[in-house]
């Protein structure tokens, strides 16, 4: 089962190590794993998707939160929204451009860039919406591709905040 | 003020009296502030046991450890050291060298990614790159090693922050917004614990090392008195209550007597204090305690629920959890319960055959037990292990110190040099392996050294023991790399040429006065116990097996 983690930290040298190899060294499963700093320079917010029972995601947490330079630690596996970016770079020539834009319209995706024979088109969504864009563009040769992993904010009035 | 003075004057101000370690290039400064400083530095002749000694002398006195190491190999040395105390939760403060900022990552001579390597053996580690974060992150380091659930702490020093200049300003405040250990148990779960205890007609309290850890052995002897409940307690928790104490049962697992184990896995209710359920305490975990609701008080919140299912769980501090608990406890009878267990430990003591040719392990352990019942004791790891864990009946905290977590081969014997350092009028016993005691050995040179009169006590069976014993009993008596062929080695001859005394015991009836003699004399001593060769360890739960099939050896 995969679980959405979000995670505030000190933004401190070194501190995605310590998460990193806290993954590795308790034998967890990482999915994705997606950092950037808050509004605030001095934390910064991972969003990590883990696979795992109940029993291996809540040991997750409590030993995230063992971590001295993390701040905050919440579950944000429901009711949230949840967002990867992806760029793809797909074969494209005068007879096929349209349609491939066409598609790109109904999955709300924007082309990047065109060359003569590619077009570069930026995606975001969900893990499902970016799946199936990306196997709709298979037919038409993918010549590179490259996604976030996924970063997510819960619904409604819930707010992930570091009290400091 | 250079950086490095700060430092020591740093380590002054957190109290600091005693410094393991061994100097080096990145570390030079440092240990150049420290020629002026009152503090005593004990130089040990290897890194990692100057981590162990930091580490005895933290166990045996309740206080933080400090060790110096260089970079590099000086760092890398303390790795085993740094790991045995933190699978133990034991406070340390580990002080490294690095090369100097601009070369890191360069691969200068004597560079190693030390904070890098530490990560996942430390509760929190540093690299200070700004000497005006330095006397913050020594603040811390002790504040964070030593609170909460303890752990060692390493902070790793370029060495161009040492020769640094800064100003002297220690900070009081310490600001860890990331880290709020948690104190105070729950009131309503602490209700709902006192409720199941006094409903409970066969509870068992199971103590660990936290117990020492908090300081909570008179509270956790109330409680245990007040029930009554049984008490077992896990190889760290030895010392939690007297093991002379009627309710003790002494602990339990792996090689636990029979009847603690017994007592536990027939409980209708165990009360867990500040252990974590370890493989070699539980057996096989699913089959652990199948009757008893479980209560499971530590301050780690991480280890409630980590390996057996908890019923109850309160976070908090032992001590304060365990004194307000027992304000909700009413004294109850179960008269059939502690029958039950009475027999049990009368059908099934620890046993062994002592007779007039070879010395047998137990006998010499009962043997320092008779003669030095209040001695602090440390042990290496294996077969001496769990001799001394058996026979010698620990009365207080702090009294048995041994590598629990990681099994540190080695541990015991600088283990019982910070121990004596800590405590120089009491005497201090290693018992030890000839295997163990081999991986630590060039520390009788400190000892003469610095005179630390520690007693190494060899059950020398010319085999890793304990691999034997389980290469005996499940490998078919395939002894693959287990006998130390050294019968003509004479420790006696190796103490000596260290400059302390030695000595070898071949016969049962010397034993008695070779322990007595040894313990009149103020010096480094090595006794080299020639004992049984074959003699194994019982009773035992075979790895992987319920603590109900505990097997003992067929008379």
């Amino acid at each position: 089962m995969k679980r959405i983690i979000a995670v505030l930290v000190e933004n401190k040298p070194g501190v995605l190590a310590r998460v990193s190899s806290l993954f590795r060294r308790r034998n967890f499963n990482i999915d994705s794993l997606a950092v950037g700093t808050t509004d605030r320079e001095d934390i910064s917010r991972m969003t990590i998707v883990v696979r795992g029972d109940d029993k291996t995601v809540e040991q997750v947490i409590k030993q995230l939160n063992k971590l001295i330079e993390v701040i905050k630690v919440s579950d944000l596996s429901e009711n949230s929204v949840n967002r990867i970016l992806a760029l793809i770079k797909v074969s494209a020539n005068t007879s096929n451009r349209g349609e491939i834009i066409e598609i790109a319209n109904i999955f709300r995706a924007r082309i990047v860039d065109v060359a003569r024979d590619s077009l570069i088109i930026e995606i975001t969504g969900d893990e499902d919406k970016i799946n199936a864009f990306t196997n709709l563009m298979r037919q038409y040769g993918i010549k590179e591709f490259v996604r976030t992993g996924v970063i997510s904010m819960a619904r409604g009035s819930k707010v992930v905040e570091a009290k400091v | 003020m250079r950086a490095a003075d700060a430092i020591v004057k740093a380590l002054e101000y957190e109290g600091v009296e005693h410094i393991f370690g061994i100097p080096g290039g990145a570390i030079i400064e440092v240990y150049d502030a420290l020629y002026d400083s009152s503090i005593e530095h004990i130089l040990t002749r290897h890194e990692q046991a100057a981590v162990h000694a930091a580490d005895g002398y933290a166990r045996a006195k309740g206080k933080t450890g400090v060790a110096f190491a260089t970079s590099g190999p000086g760092a890398t040395n303390t790795v085993t050291g740094i790991a045995t105390a933190y699978m133990d939760s034991s406070p340390l403060v580990v002080m490294t060298g690095q090369v100097p900022k601009t070369m890191i990552g360069n691969d200068a001579f004597q560079e190693a990614d030390t904070t890098g390597i530490t990560m996942p053996i430390t509760k929190h580690n540093y690299l200070v790159t700004d000497e005006r974060e330095l006397l913050k992150v020594v603040r811390e380091a002790f504040y964070i090693a030593s609170t909460g659930r303890p752990g060692p702490v390493l902070i790793d020093l370029p060495k161009d922050v040492t020769t640094a200049d800064i100003e002297f300003d220690y900070p009081v405040e310490i600001n860890l917004p990331g880290y709020k250990p948690k104190i105070k148990g729950h009131p309503k779960q602490i209700k709902n614990a006192a409720e199941e205890i006094v409903k409970s007609e066969r509870p068992i309290i199971l103590a660990g090392g936290g117990v020492i850890l908090s300081n909570a052995c008179e509270e956790l002897r109330k409680l245990a008195e007040t029930i009554p409940a049984f008490v077992v307690t896990t190889l760290m928790g030895k010392g939690a209550i007297p093991e002379t104490h009627p309710l003790s049962l002494g602990f339990i697992g792996m090689h636990g007597s029979k009847y603690a184990n017994y007592a536990v896995m027939d409980a209708d209710l165990i009360l867990a204090v500040g252990c974590r359920f370890s493989d070699r305490t539980t057996g096989n975990v699913s089959e652990f305690a199948p009757e008893a609701k479980i209560i499971h008080i530590d301050v780690d919140p991480a280890e409630i629920g980590k390996n057996v299912r908890v019923d109850i769980p309160i976070v908090g501090d032992a001590k304060l959890v365990l004194s307000e608990l027992i304000k909700y406890i009413k004294y109850k009878q179960r008269k059939e319960w502690e029958n039950k267990v009475n027999n049990w430990r009368e059908k099934y003591p620890l046993k062994y055959t002592q007779n007039e040719r070879t010395i047998k392990p137990q006998y010499v352990i009962e043997k320092i037990y008779e003669l030095k019942p209040d001695a602090i004791v440390t042990t290496e790891v294996g077969q001496n292990q769990m001799w001394a864990a058996q026979y010698f009946k620990v009365s207080r905290a702090r009294q048995f110190i041994s590598s629990g977590g990681l099994g540190t081969m080695g541990f015991g014997f600088p283990a019982a040099m910070g121990a004596q350092v800590a405590f120089p009028e009491s005497t201090v016993v290693d018992i030890a392996g000839d295997g163990s005691f081999m991986m630590n050995i060039q520390e009788l040179a400190t000892c003469v050294d610095y005179k630390i009169p520690v007693k190494v006590c060899i059950l020398n069976n010319m085999f890793l023991g304990m691999v034997r014993q389980w290469q005996e009993l499940f490998y078919d008596e395939r002894y693959s790399e287990t006998c130390l062929r050294c019968k003509e080695m004479s420790f006696e001859k190796i103490a000596e040429g260290f400059g302390a005394v030695g000595m070898t015991v071949e016969k049962p009836s010397d034993v008695e006065d070779a322990l007595k003699e040894a313990f009149e004399i103020d010096a480094p001593i090595v006794i080299d116990f020639r004992v049984e060769r074959l003699e194994n360890v019982y009773p035992m739960v075979p790895a992987g097996a319920s603590l109900r099939d505990i097997i003992d050896e067929e008379y």
